[in-house]
């Protein structure tokens, strides 16, 4: 049961990117076409469920231990870059196609706050290890939701671009799509408390 | 000719670079801690402390870091600053601490802060690094004031705390929440866009 509520409340109540804003620059950048929005999503997901393990590890078998809770900053910090080096020869090895659609987003995946974000709020949240991992999923599975989402609004407006009025094009439509998804998101707020 | 270049690095972060109106980096700490322009005064504060000590050391450091190992380097450093700032905080200034939460300890992953350190401090002159990382932090903080002034007053009718419009005011309460966010940032980025005359 606790599962489903972590689950629910991380992908549709609390969305991590529309309610709590955490990895709003690929959310901005990347989300020019669904595929790549896509892609994206799932190498977030991936990196994520491999930090939350990590970063749980190390924080409750190696910080704790040592009195050294106040380096959970750069040791995590460090941890994810780790990783995020890890994964980016992992799929450029398997998946050269994956490798070129993401090119030079995934060493971005390091400066990602989401990523770092869900750490330590798992930390700040006392998760077990189990639920941090399943914590770890439902976020990035939000983050893929609002990302895909998004992908397929800009799609649209792309294709409507010059019957936009002069001062919203570029940025602030874009910024307007994105607070009218957010603003349906917040028609789940309640569900679960 | 010095002083003509120290003014232009530290007026390009302002206007014509600004973070946040024309690059849109640090969206996050931007949209996610400005419903009060305290919060919003607060968070760039901090971020423009970490990035002026962050820029200062790493052109210090630049020579004798090898190329291959710099980003991990600058992010030690960077991480190291903002546990500085964080425990500060914590100790002097708890409630704003308690306020800005999870965005303090995500500073170290602020893209602003990586980016100057890569594109500017590991290229030039402590000087002219400082010069860099003080036009960028004020254009931060002055970003995330505006945004979060415009949010107050749209969202909660109040300014720094001090209502406005008196009791029977209905303040716009989806401007604190995070649709609002979204929205008031696009407004400004219209406005900026206007007064500077980007948008050709």
């Amino acid at each position: 049961m606790t599962y489903v509520m972590i689950f629910i409340s991380a992908v549709l109540v609390n969305n991590i990117v529309l309610s709590q804003f955490l990895g709003i620059c690929p959310f901005l950048g990347v989300s020019k076409k669904i595929s790549t929005a896509l892609g994206m999503g799932m190498a977030v997901m991936f990196v994520m469920t491999i930090a939350s393990i990590a970063t749980w590890l190390v924080y409750y078998k190696l910080l704790v231990p040592h009195g050294l809770e106040f380096m959970i900053t750069v040791v995590f910090i460090l941890v994810i870059a780790a990783l995020v080096q890890m994964v980016e020869i992992i799929i450029k090895k398997v998946s050269p196609s994956l490798y070129q659609a993401l090119g030079i987003f995934l060493p971005l995946i390091t400066t990602n706050c989401a990523v770092l974000g869900v750490a330590i709020l798992a930390i700040q949240k006392e998760y077990s290890l189990a639920n941090s991992v399943c914590f770890a999923i439902a976020n990035a599975a939000g983050f893929t939701l609002a990302i895909v989402l998004f992908a397929g609004i800009r799609e649209r407006i792309s294709s409507t671009a010059y019957n936009l009025p002069k001062a919203v094009r570029g940025t602030p439509i874009i910024l307007i799509a994105a607070a009218l998804l957010s603003l349906a998101f917040m028609g789940f707020s309640g569900i679960g408390k | 000719m010095t002083l003509k270049n120290s003014w232009n690095n530290l007026t390009r972060g302002i206007i014509r670079e600004n973070p946040v109106f024309v690059m849109m980096l640090g969206m996050c700490p931007t949209l996610g801690v400005t419903t009060s322009m305290q919060n919003g005064l607060g968070m760039g504060l901090a971020t423009l402390f970490v990035l002026m000590m962050s820029n200062i050391f790493i052109s210090l450091v630049k020579s004798l870091i090898p190329n291959m190992v710099r980003i991990p380097c600058y992010i030690v450093m960077i991480a190291s600053f903002v546990t500085i700032i964080n425990l500060l905080m914590e100790a002097y200034l708890p409630a704003l601490h308690e306020q800005l939460g999870i965005y303090i300890p995500l500073i170290v992953v602020n893209c602003i802060i990586l980016g100057r350190a890569e594109a500017f401090a590991s290229k030039n002159n402590v000087w002219q690094s400082l010069m860099d990382a003080l036009g960028m932090g004020l254009g931060f903080t002055l970003a995330l004031t505006l945004l979060g002034a415009t949010r107050e007053i749209l969202g909660s009718g109040s300014l720094l705390g001090i209502s406005l419009f008196g009791e029977n005011a209905y303040p716009i309460l989806l401007f604190i929440m995070p649709p609002g966010a979204f929205l008031a940032l696009a407004g400004l980025i219209m406005v900026f866009n206007k007064m500077v005359g980007a948008n050709k």
